[in-house]
């Protein structure tokens, strides 16, 4: 007797420890508020948010292919590996933030959610290595300014007196922010590696240095034109990969679309970016296999809409339940919440990644789930009608009803388990909800549905035939 | 009420026999069309904020992109659908450019060797699987006192799971892909996997019966056909139940998910029905026409 309600306890402190973790916000404010008003300083619960896949969430989905001919098949993982460091520290460059590059195995997967301008992110994983051209922003400048100008304030010294000591020190002058000193103060013009037809070594007439000449295509020729006709006598800089290589004033126009390049490089320096100009510097060569970009709009519909018709179907599956099976009914539909409050807790800690499939995952370990209860109920209405007490029915039913469940819950987990480890991601998000669900639902109409059946199974209830069949 | 399922089953076998033939006919002759993840291709979906041109415009303009086969379809009153048989970044942004004013709003390509590999694993999948479900349920079944053999059981159950539940999907779907378009993309192959799941769970519950009723039956008072049929009567209840509290949330989805889900849920919907049916109407039925026929050669 005892045993029952310390285990009803227990399952009350899951269901409320699942929820707050599942709906911190609410919990965190009702915290707040004990801290405020008494000496207790209650730890907060973390706010974290569900991981939506891309076809919920919007984004860009790439698939490469990587070229290992010639490359001996001990080196293949390393380079796979550099590879995928090179593309990721290239995305993250650009401030794509949250992508992911998987390697599966001569393949890269490469997802970067949100990121709507899909050709601009194959062009900044593919063209390789990086090189664009930047003209001074004057916004960046000035704030620059602004900003030696309050620390020169603050310390008491002139502006060109400022060391960079002086700038890590700054720490508790309530000065945010210094760190733009040292950026670059250029902003991105449209012209880019891409715009190259030829990149090639000279030497430098005067000082006889390594240059490298640059030769633009017709677009490259005019954008070129554009950028120093609007920056003469101001400078432009050269970036490669994201860091600067070399600053210069321009004199004039230069129309014709040819640049030069003096980085300081040494010679051999010089033939390696050239050469890398020209063909690319990925250390295996990859190619486009297949690409899917979603709009986010497209998957905000979708998931609000799917969230609310499954809303509104459990809605219509609880009012089946609780007519059909009465007493019994009103038990399985809480035992069912309890199950998508589990469920939703473990989507969240592991965390799985949401999919429109996952969510499909969901919808039939649901309905799994509503099968083994009403499995059970059925079992226990026919041993009821044999005119067995509550209690023996509810034991029977529990008993007869196993083989069943757990025959069709091995099934459907076999096919779930093959499903995960022999296919691509989007019947992979189906088959790890799915397997989750099942054994969710195992758990929710084998113990759950039981313990709560316990109460009522002797005793007044359990007298009201009315309620039970 | 008791109702006679065994009596009539062979106006049952006939009705089922009726769609396979038709389905398997469907799918020969009309064809399934396959989505781009098993044949390689692209997808584009574009819409124009403002008016959209007409759907021979378009053609016009890509048609001397040189594209190859390619098909447009409208969508809603702003957007257009188009498909290509080429997976190329090149031809994707050749038609961006010559679509004037059009947004994009979802692309999708795949290359011809990743649909080809992802077709295979599929099938391999699949093979497997459902090889595992007949040994899981031969040796699940095994104990009882044999006048049933366990393996008929698993071979039953997944054979009509396959050759009648998902073949009449496919070909439900066949039927749709010839005079609407509609593609067997992967969310669909997902759909027939869950009926298969589906279906096999369903007729492994009512095997059950069966056998518990039989085990009951040591004393051999009644016929294998009465203890099927009572079996059937006695999981009724439980079979429309589930079914039933299943459809409801598939047809809420059905009614408020946009074109995104719709034929996902569609084949989820039409696999459940069938599967439900077969497992009531076919399954119990087989396993006694089955025994008769091997007894009758001892």
């Amino acid at each position: 007797m005892k045993t029952k309600y310390i285990t009803l306890i227990l399952f009350l402190f899951l269901i409320f420890f699942c929820y707050i973790i599942v709906f911190p916000v609410g919990f965190n404010k009702k915290i707040e508020f004990v801290n405020e008003k008494t000496p207790f300083s209650l730890p907060y619960i973390e706010e974290k948010s569900f991981i939506f896949g891309l076809d919920l969430q919007g984004g860009a989905y790439l698939l490469y292919q990587a070229d290992f001919e010639g490359v001996p098949a001990g080196e293949r993982l390393q380079r796979m590996e550099g590879l995928r460091n090179l593309i990721e520290r290239r995305i993250n460059l650009y401030g794509i933030a949250e992508s992911s590059v998987q390697i599966r195995g001569e393949r890269l997967v490469v997802e970067i959610p949100g990121a709507h301008d899909l050709d601009r992110a194959i062009d900044i994983i593919g063209e390789t290595p990086f090189l664009d051209f930047r003209e001074i922003s004057p916004e960046i400048a000035e704030m620059q300014e602004k900003k030696l100008e309050e620390v020169a304030g603050y310390l008491g010294k002139e502006v060109s007196d400022i060391t960079v000591q002086d700038l890590f020190n700054l720490e508790d002058s309530g000065i945010d922010n210094w760190e733009i000193i040292f950026e670059e103060p250029y902003k991105e013009t449209k012209l880019t590696g891409r715009h190259l037809e030829n990149a090639r070594v000279s030497m430098h007439p005067v000082t006889q240095d390594p240059i490298i000449l640059l030769t633009f295509n017709k677009e490259g020729s005019r954008l070129f034109e554009e950028i120093t006709a609007r920056n003469v006598s101001k400078p432009l800089a050269t970036f490669l990969d994201g860091v600067i290589l070399q600053e210069a004033t321009v004199q004039e126009k230069i129309s014709g679309g040819e640049a030069q390049i003096t980085g300081g490089f040494s010679i051999e320096e010089a033939y390696n970016v050239a050469r890398d100009l020209r063909i690319g510097a990925l250390p295996v060569p990859i190619e486009l296999v297949s690409q899917q970009s979603i709009g986010p709009a497209l998957g905000e519909d979708s998931l609000a809409v799917s969230l609310r018709a499954g809303m509104l179907g459990m809605l219509l599956v609880a009012v089946f339940m609780i007519f059909a099976y009465r007493l019994p009914g009103v038990i399985s539909v809480f035992s069912l919440s309890t199950y998508i409050l589990f469920v939703v807790f473990l989507f969240k800690i592991i965390p799985v990644t949401l999919t429109l499939s996952g969510i499909a995952g969901v919808i039939l370990s649901i309905g799994m789930a509503i099968d083994a209860n009403i499995l059970i109920i059925a079992r226990m209405r026919e041993e009821m009608k044999e005119g067995k007490s509550v209690l023996k029915s509810i034991e029977e039913g529990y008993k007869r009803a196993w083989s069943s469940i757990r025959d069709g819950n091995i099934t459907t987990l076999m096919v779930a388990i093959i499903l995960f480890f022999i296919t691509t991601s989007f019947v992979r998000g189906f088959a790890i909800t799915l397997i989750l669900g099942i054994l969710v639902s195992l758990f929710s109409a084998m113990i759950i549905n039981r313990l709560l059946l316990s109460f009522f199974e002797e005793g007044k209830i359990s007298k009201i035939k009315d309620l039970w069949l | 009420m008791k109702f006679e399922f065994t009596k009539y089953r062979k106006f049952f076998y006939g009705v089922s026999l009726f769609f396979a033939c038709a389905s398997l006919l469907a799918i020969f002759i009309l064809g399934i069309t396959p989505g781009i993840e098993f044949v390689g291709g692209s997808v584009l979906e574009v819409e124009y904020e403002k008016e959209r041109p007409s759907l021979s415009e378009i053609n016009k303009s890509l048609s001397e992109l040189n594209l190859g086969e390619f098909n447009i379809q409208s969508l809603g009153v702003s957007g257009y659908l188009i498909r290509t048989g080429s997976s190329d970044e090149e031809m994707h942004r050749n038609i961006m450019s010559a679509l004037v004013g059009a947004e994009e709003k979802q692309f999708e390509s795949i290359g011809p060797t990743v649909g080809e590999e992802l077709k295979n694993m599929s099938f391999f999948a699949i093979l497997i699987a459902s090889f595992l479900i007949i040994i899981y349920i031969a040796i699940s079944f095994k104990e009882e006192d044999g006048s049933v053999s366990s393996a008929k059981y698993g071979v039953i159950a997944t054979g009509i799971a396959f050759l009648h539940d998902v073949l009449i999907v496919l070909g439900i779907f066949a039927v749709l892909g010839h005079f609407y378009g509609v593609q067997v993309t992967i969310p669909i192959a997902v759909a027939l996997l869950t009926t298969l799941g589906y279906s096999i769970n369903d007729t492994v519950v009512i095997f059950d019966r069966i056998r518990e009723n039989l085990r009951k039956n040591r004393s051999g008072r009644d016929s294998l056909e009465k203890i099927v049929n009572n079996s059937l009567n006695e999981t009724l209840g439980r079979s429309l139940g589930t079914s039933v509290t299943t459809l409801f949330v598939l047809f809420t989805l059905l009614f408020l998910t946009g074109a995104n889900l719709y034929y996902f849920v569609l084949a989820l919907i039409l696999g459940i029905i069938i599967g439900t049916y077969s497992s009531i109407f076919l399954a119990g039925s087989l396993v006694l026409d089955w025994n008769s026929l091997t007894k009758r050669d001892k």
